[in-house]
């Protein structure tokens, strides 16, 4: 175990929690204004993997690839929250938990309809590809391009949260939607338009995560649980809980992987246990 | 001798004795149906008396499953063993889950047992030594008990599956009508309540957890008996969720509409997939069709009252 061995894993770590960011922010907004247990939050990542991957190949345009797909797949999102999710009363957990892996499960398969069985690599321009060199260790540009649109995309929802009007209307619907909406606040647009933006965040993840996990039938259900541990540590519709979150289980995942393989989801989960056995709604949670 | 126990008694019966006449598939299905039946009134305990979505509850199916696996192909251990080993290991395994999972109420608890239920997921795929990862373990034998019949042949091991699903509706019965279960019913109308009323509220959900751990373990055994093989499909998510479906397909808080629910799977899952390939697609509309339509299941809709369902 040398000193290379920790930097070039807590380097991978850090660019896997990055890439966890993109899909559990998201969920953790979606959570926070309508307390929605969405299981298909998975299948927005694997979907916009797959319709990135068929932009890449008509297009040949990594940046049309990441646009569509997130787009799209906003748009599958906007359709269920205003045509079925709408319907169900926040409080039944359990109806939301079942519609949404009927989702889930249709998803699943015309995807596999679609686009087969086979697994795919999203193939990635030639600017990204390669590694810095520094010293003895290697970084591939890739994962360091990951990082990058990790930090765009997460100060962009900060500034967006905490510096517009929009944010402070979202943060009310966070906090008590029923308040909010008794003040005047339209939470149904909010709920729309936080389920897109999660939607296609979880997209964009799927694209670009696409370009190293590779897109195949079954990523849906394997990234799922690391959206919702993320969400768990972190704290139910908090962006800082879901930064400290998908950083923490990326490392975590990453060391537990390399120095534990036979126990790597353990390594995973038993922390979080932990830390909810300390703090049950998790670091940044309000209860 | 209440109405629904003879009702209950009348089933069994009716179907033990229509069974031999059935050709072998339709039997297979059926002996699946039974052992699922286990499984969905297990989880019944929990979501429809209780009021605790579980979202983790093939753990202790799987955990069950794979303890009878492991036994019986690596030590040729017997029946008995096998089947207390494997109750102990979900009750073990419930009663530690249960530690972590009963202090979170609601969207909380869902996704902590969805977690936790992952952690057991992830032991059967990676701790490779133990449980063959992704390839499963096969050839578990049939359990050779001193009785006139083979087990091995589907028949008597369909009439095995019957009785031990009819002994665990029985137990679970007299489980939800005593004073316990009726504790249980009022903790999930209104916790508040019962615990200014002086219940220990945590102690009586942590019991039905560990409980209804070991109904799920119950099944598990004979799953993996019927089966002859476990694998981590046993343990996934997907087995998990198509638990709370068979309840709440089926009804909730009823026992009897779980073990419904759970036939009208099996049996919708093998005969679509026997004309489409597309089976998964059927089965999601099932799912949402399920809320849209029947948000109290068959037997709640039947009855005509409201049912009681999760949280409210």
């Amino acid at each position: 175990m040398t000193a290379e061995f920790w930097l070039t894993q807590a380097f991978n770590g850090v660019s896997y929690g990055a890439l966890l960011f993109l899909l559990a922010s998201g969920l953790s907004l979606i959570f926070g204004v309508m307390r929605i247990v969405n299981l298909a939050h998975g299948s927005y990542f694997m979907l916009g993997g797959y319709v990135g991957l068929s932009v890449m190949w008509r297009t040949g345009s990594f940046v049309a690839a990441m646009a569509c797909g997130a787009l799209a797949i906003a748009l599958i999102g906007i359709a269920m929250e205003r045509l079925f999710l709408r319907r169900l009363p926040a409080t039944q957990t359990l109806d939301q938990v079942l519609m949404t892996i009927g989702f889930a499960l249709i998803f699943q398969d015309l995807a596999l309809l679609i686009w087969g069985g086979d697994p795919y690599t999203i193939p990635t321009p030639p600017m990204l590809s390669g590694a810095v060199r520094i010293g003895d260790l290697t970084f591939p540009v890739y994962r360091i391009f990951i990082v990058a649109i990790a930090i765009v995309v997460a100060a962009a929802l900060w500034l967006a949260l905490e510096g517009t009007r929009t944010g402070a209307l979202i943060r009310a619907a966070v906090d008590d939607a029923e308040m909010a909406q008794g003040v005047g606040i339209n939470v149904p647009t909010i709920s729309l338009l936080i389920f897109a933006l999660g939607a296609g965040l979880a997209a964009l993840g799927g694209v670009i995560g696409g370009g190293f996990l590779g897109v195949y039938p079954g990523v849906d259900f394997e990234v799922l649980p690391y959206a919702f541990v993320v969400v768990i540590v972190g704290g139910l519709g908090s962006l800082p809980g879901a930064m400290v979150g998908s950083l923490l289980v990326g490392l975590l995942d990453n060391f537990g992987k390399a120095l534990f393989p036979e126990l790597s989801y353990f390594t995973l989960f038993a922390p979080m246990a932990l830390i909810l056995a300390l703090r049950p709604t998790g670091l940044f949670g309000r209860g | 001798m209440d109405r629904r126990f003879l009702t209950g008694a009348i089933a069994v019966a009716v179907v033990g004795v229509l069974a031999p006449l059935l050709p072998s598939y339709p039997l297979t299905l059926l002996t699946q149906a039974v052992i699922s039946a286990i499984f969905a009134m297990s989880l019944d305990l929990l979501l429809g008396y209780t009021g605790l979505p579980s979202l983790g509850h093939a753990a202790y199916f799987g955990v069950a499953a794979y303890a009878v696996a492991i036994l019986a192909v690596d030590a040729q251990a017997g029946f008995v063993t096998c089947l207390l080993v494997a109750l102990v290991a979900a009750a073990v395994t419930a009663a530690l889950f249960g530690l972590l999972a009963i202090r979170a109420t609601g969207t909380y608890f869902l996704m902590i047992t969805l977690a936790l239920g992952m952690v057991v997921w992830g032991l059967a795929f990676r701790w490779v030594s133990m449980t063959k990862g992704d390839n499963g373990i096969s050839g578990v034998p049939r359990p050779e008990l001193a009785l006139p019949w083979n087990l091995t042949a589907p028949l008597p091991f369909f009439y095995f599956a019957l009785a031990a699903a009819a002994l665990a509706w029985l137990l679970l019965g007299l489980l939800v009508r005593s004073p316990f279960g009726m504790s249980l019913k009022g903790i999930r109308e209104s916790e508040s309540r019962m615990r200014s009323l002086g219940y220990n509220v945590w102690l009586h959900k942590y019991l039905a957890f560990i409980i209804s751990g070991v109904f799920a373990g119950f099944a598990g055994v004979l799953w993996s008996y019927y089966n002859g093989f476990v694998s981590p499909v046993d343990v996934q998510l997907v087995t998990s969720v198509e638990a709370l479906l068979m309840v709440a397909l089926g009804g909730s808080g009823t026992l009897v509409g779980p073990a419904i629910g759970a036939a009208l799977i099996v049996f919708l899952k093998n005969f679509v997939s026997v004309y489409t390939r597309r089976w998964l697609l059927i089965l999601g509309a099932v799912y949402i069709g399920v809320i849209l339509f029947a948000p109290r299941g068959i037997v709640g809709a039947l009855r005509g009252e409201a049912s009681p369902r999760g949280e409210r």
